[in-house]
């Protein structure tokens, strides 16, 4: 291809189609590389779609976008081998429109996503895997792709291609990913008739229930599980930080069947059809795990940067935000005529610093090396509020107020007085 | 078939036939490996333990996510690539 462009594109995934979007909206010449059969072909996400992001790149996308169930309820569950504890919260503020959370089955939204990135003028090409960057006198100047004669030149290329960022470490962007800086997460979906997940979730016709999980389900390891209803399945999960799955003996297919035969889980999926197994990572290395995000003629957006709030489970929204404000840094850059330099895009990183998305994972720094350092956490503690829980409602002729110095001293013998003080400390420092 | 089996025949793949896009670089290397954990936590079961003590890798099954790549940490005894632009996993929804 001779052609020349002024932004390529990796990756139409939730980063790629929200920048290739937004500079064909602005005006600019974008080829959009993906190396699936189709946009979306090789994503995974549990998936909640956070309205927010999305409104600000597609004001109407709830006009067409394949949106599964708006949420309206939101369980927490700390679980033991036999139980769950957990707090649900649900209200009818959340079924008044506009809804804020969705349900997504993430193939579907990528190739919606990636056609309204066609029709605002995007040329995408699937079925292309970007082997290398071009890259002359320390300027990336394009890219290099497995189909014959595929080097393709152009001003600026965006690297939205993904957790598992070849691309960047090939080109020494950044160092290849530590095991302790991302989760791997495997998940099924279900199908079920409408009815029967309206009725077992007591849920009307489009409303939507998320239940998240932690405890005796990520097998002692750091990690949650989680499970989404959607229109006619049901998603569920488990993910755990590949530094922990490295040093144990139990698969992650173990972890999730082990999940779906949970007394509490198991009901909720009964007799429903699997359809798909799937596998991803998580970049969950936080704020301080974010490489270099911009170079001479380069940026990386989504996943690829490590843009995830993992305490929240926000991924996509980061990603179609990064995505956004790479993209309009190069329209600015456009308009007044100025190069695609270093010195130049480092405005892409002052407009990610006043974004919500730096915000935000600058407030949880600490969070991934406290919950790595702290096992008790995923180990000790759910087994406690589950005895704990038992001893308080269990009706068998012990007065309260033994019980409730039953239940210090089970919890002081776990972990010592100044160990629980020390933990509500860590915690509180970790979501400070 | 085996669990992990039943779970991948729902998946839909375009197999790269004889073009595997992950390989092990050195046998031996993988005989003296302490923990072997590439036959733990790959989520395909691709890796599996031989009689002889070495690691076999049979990459039709793999899921591209790019953790077998990861934990072998301490050696760096896998060379992993995505596979050819249209081939491999095709998720139906993901
Ligand atoms: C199980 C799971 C549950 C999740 N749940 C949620 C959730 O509920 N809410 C939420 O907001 N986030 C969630 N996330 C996170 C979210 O999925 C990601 O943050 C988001 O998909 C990142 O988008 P991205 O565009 O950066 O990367 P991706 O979506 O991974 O897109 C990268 C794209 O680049 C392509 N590509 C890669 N390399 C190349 C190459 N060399 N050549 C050509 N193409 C290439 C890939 O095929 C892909 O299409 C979840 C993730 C997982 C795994
Ligand atoms: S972890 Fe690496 S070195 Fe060890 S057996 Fe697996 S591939 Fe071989
Ligand atoms: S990339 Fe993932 S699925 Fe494929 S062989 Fe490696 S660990 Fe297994």
């Amino acid at each position: 291809m001779a052609e020349k462009f002024d932004v390529i594109v990796v990756g139409a995934g939730m980063a790629g189609n929200a920048a290739a979007y937004t500079l064909a909206k602005g005006g600019l010449k974008v080829l959009q590389i993906e190396r699936g059969e189709t946009p979306g072909s090789k994503n995974v996400q549990g998936a909640i779609l956070y309205a927010d992001a999305i409104e600000k790149i597609i004001p109407d996308f709830r006009d067409d976008a394949p949106l599964e169930r708006h949420l309206i309820e939101q369980r927490v569950w700390v679980m033991d081998d036999a139980s769950y504890m957990g707090t649900h919260y649900r209200s009818e503020d959340f079924n008044k429109p506009p809804y804020n959370r969705y349900t997504i089955i993430r193939v579907h939204f990528d190739q919606w996503f990636n056609k309204k990135a066609r029709e605002a003028g995007v040329l995408t090409i699937c079925e292309t895997t970007v082997t290398d960057l071009l890259i002359e006198g320390g300027k990336v100047v394009g890219v290099r792709t497995d189909r014959k004669g595929g080097e393709i030149r152009a001003d600026a290329v965006i690297l939205a291609d993904g957790a598992n960022s070849r691309l960047a470490v090939k080109a020494g962007f950044q160092p290849e990913i530590k095991p302790e800086n991302v989760a791997l997460a495997v998940k099924e979906i279900h199908f079920l008739p409408q009815e029967t997940i309206e009725a077992r979730f007591n849920i009307g016709e489009e409303e939507g229930v998320v239940i998240e999980m932690a405890g005796k389900i990520s097998a002692g390891m750091m990690g949650t599980g989680f499970l989404y209803t959607n229109k006619e399945s049901i998603t569920l999960g488990v993910g755990c930080m590949l530094s922990d799955f490295k040093e144990q003996k139990v698969t992650p297919y173990e972890l999730l069947d082990r999940m779906k035969a949970h007394p509490s889980i198991a009901p909720l999926i009964a007799g429903s059809e699997m359809k798909e197994y799937a596998a991803h990572l998580i970049p969950e290395g936080g704020y301080h795990a974010i490489p270099q995000v911009y170079g001479e003629g380069w940026m990386i957006a989504g996943d690829a940067g490590q843009f995830v709030n993992g305490l929240h489970r926000e991924g996509s929204n980061l990603a179609m935000t990064t995505g956004m404000l790479a993209a309009q840094t190069l329209i600015e850059l456009k308009v007044a005529g100025k190069p695609f330099s270093a010195a130049n895009l480092a405005g892409y990183k002052q407009k990610l610093d006043d974004s919500f998305v730096m915000k935000d994972l600058k407030k949880y720094r600490r969070m991934p090396e406290i919950f790595h350092k702290n096992k008790q956490f995923f180990t000790t503690y759910p087994d406690l509020l589950s005895k704990a829980a038992q001893t308080l409602i269990r009706v068998d002729g012990v007065d309260k107020k033994s019980k409730e110095k039953e239940i210090r001293k089970s919890f002081v013998e776990s972990r010592s007085l100044f160990g629980l003080i020390g933990d509500a400390f860590k915690f509180w420092r970790a979501v400070e | 078939m085996s669990k992990i089996e039943e779970k991948l025949f729902q998946d839909r793949y375009r197999v790269d036939a004889d073009r595997p896009h992950i390989q092990i670089k050195d046998a031996a290397v993988c005989a003296k490996c302490r923990n072997q954990q590439c036959t733990v936590c790959c989520p395909a079961g691709c890796y599996s333990r031989e009689a002889d003590g070495t690691v076999a890798l049979a990459t039709d099954g793999c899921l591209e996510c790019g953790t077998c790549r990861i934990i072998c940490d301490e050696h760096r005894n896998v060379a992993w690539e995505w596979p050819r632009g249209g081939f491999g996993i095709l998720f139906k929804f993901g």
